[in-house]
């Protein structure tokens, strides 16, 4: 797999037996990231064995966890490279890790470096962190790295609904696709602390809600219509878009840094109905207008 | 109101703590803070349940349902059936959210 570093133990420059070891995940960004901050320093990685998953994902899984790290101990023979019992992992690592089990499995002691690898070689020399270092954060370029993960996960389904759209409603209907979709896959990720709420459904429904007003409007105000059909087209649209966004907002819990599954799981019981009833209310009028104009109206 | 983020399942017991200081160190939303006798739980609402605190408390102070607060991989897994709090991110072959053996959204960018 392109993506996995060897599981093993690997020398940066040219370590001593009194020199530091740092751990890692095998995913190559992790360990590449880790490799790029060290240069100039000599010490061991030792890389785990997380199925090419990186720290943090590994760490919710267990996979970067105690046992394997006492493992891999054993198996690269750390012991016969160094005097010293001390490892450095990734505060990230944390969920995986329990520093006083590794330490009565192995005898090493365990070290919390901080979250982000570029504070590394400070760390090493000062062992010192400040609570900057050790706070995660979920900046703009961060939300924005994101997006294309987003766009990717729903392209898809997009592609076929808008091509039916454009056969069912014409231009408009593609458009109001894709406006409520890139809504809650680009400017949600992109506007997210800037959006009233707390909750990211809420949020996604007030997001949605501004983007379908003018889709709507559009929808009502075909003069070639009459107004029953116009008003049914515009409530379509005010219907089906806020909800589309708001479930595609709800989706991005798992892309942040902050979401607790408790929360996660609340929101989701408290606003998915609500969603599917907008859906399912706006899929209901918008076949009674196909049904209108198909008899060829009132 | 509109914030479903203000519960969540941590408990810390304060009487049990021995100031070892390692909630401290591993908390990445600074949930607890360095205290005199012992830690002081200063944001418990910035909890998201990753569990690293009470995994590395040697004296089980802290007490928290760990979990994964991905939306998406909760829905799928109610809708196949499996238990929500269950699912785990990592987009390996059981895992809620894949089908293969390929990494999942979170995996990609953390």
């Amino acid at each position: 797999m392109g993506h996995r570093v060897v599981p093993g133990l690997y020398q940066i420059g040219t370590p001593i037996p009194t020199s530091p070891v740092i751990v890692t995940a095998n995913y190559t960004l992790s360990f590449d990231a880790v490799r790029s901050v060290l240069a100039g320093i000599s010490c061991y990685i030792l890389v785990l064995d997380t199925k090419g998953i990186n720290v943090w994902c590994a760490a919710g899984k267990g996979t970067f966890g105690t046992d394997e790290l006492v493992r891999r101990i054993e198996l690269t023979k750390l012991t016969s490279f160094i005097e010293h019992r001390s490892l450095i992992l990734p505060q990230l690592g944390a969920p995986g890790i329990s520093a006083h089990e590794v330490q009565r499995k192995s005898g090493f002691r365990v070290e919390y470096a901080p979250i982000r690898a570029r504070d590394l070689p400070e760390y090493l020399s000062t062992h010192k962190t400040t609570p900057e270092m050790r706070r995660i954060q979920f900046s703009f370029m961060d939300r924005l790295f994101v997006t294309p993960i987003e766009v990717v996960h729903i392209a898809l389904p997009l592609v076929v609904v808008a091509l039916i759209l454009y056969f069912l409603v014409g231009g408009l209907g593609v458009i109001a696709a894709i406006s409520a979709v890139l809504a809650g896959t680009i400017l949600f990720p992109t506007l997210l602390p800037f959006i009233p709420t707390q909750d990211f459904s809420t949020k996604g429904f007030i997001l949605g809600g501004i983007v379908a007003f003018p889709i709507a409007v559009s929808f009502g105000s075909d003069h070639t219509l009459p107004l029953l059909e116009n008003i049914l087209a515009a409530l379509t649209a005010l219907l089906i878009m806020p909800a589309v966004t708001a479930y595609l907002a709800l989706n991005f819990t798992g892309s942040t840094t902050f979401t607790s599954r408790t929360g996660v799981k609340k929101e989701i019981f408290q606003y998915v109905p609500f969603m599917a009833m907008m859906a399912g209310s706006g899929i209901a009028l918008a076949i009674l207008l196909g049904l209108l104009r198909f008899t060829g109206g009132i | 109101m509109f914030n479903s983020y203000t519960e969540n399942t941590l408990r810390y017991y304060p009487e049990r703590c021995i100031n070892c200081r390692r909630c401290t160190q591993v908390c990445p939303h600074r949930v607890f803070a360095e205290g005199e006798h012992h830690a002081e739980l200063i944001q418990p609402s910035k909890c998201m349940e990753c569990g690293a605190c009470a995994l590395n408390c040697p004296v089980q102070a802290i007490e928290v349902q760990s979990g994964v607060g991905c939306a998406w991989a909760m829905i799928i897994a109610a809708l196949r059936g499996k238990d929500m709090d269950s699912c785990s991110c990592g987009g390996e072959v059981g895992s809620c959210c894949q089908e293969q053996n390929e990494p999942s959204t979170c995996c990609d960018v953390k």
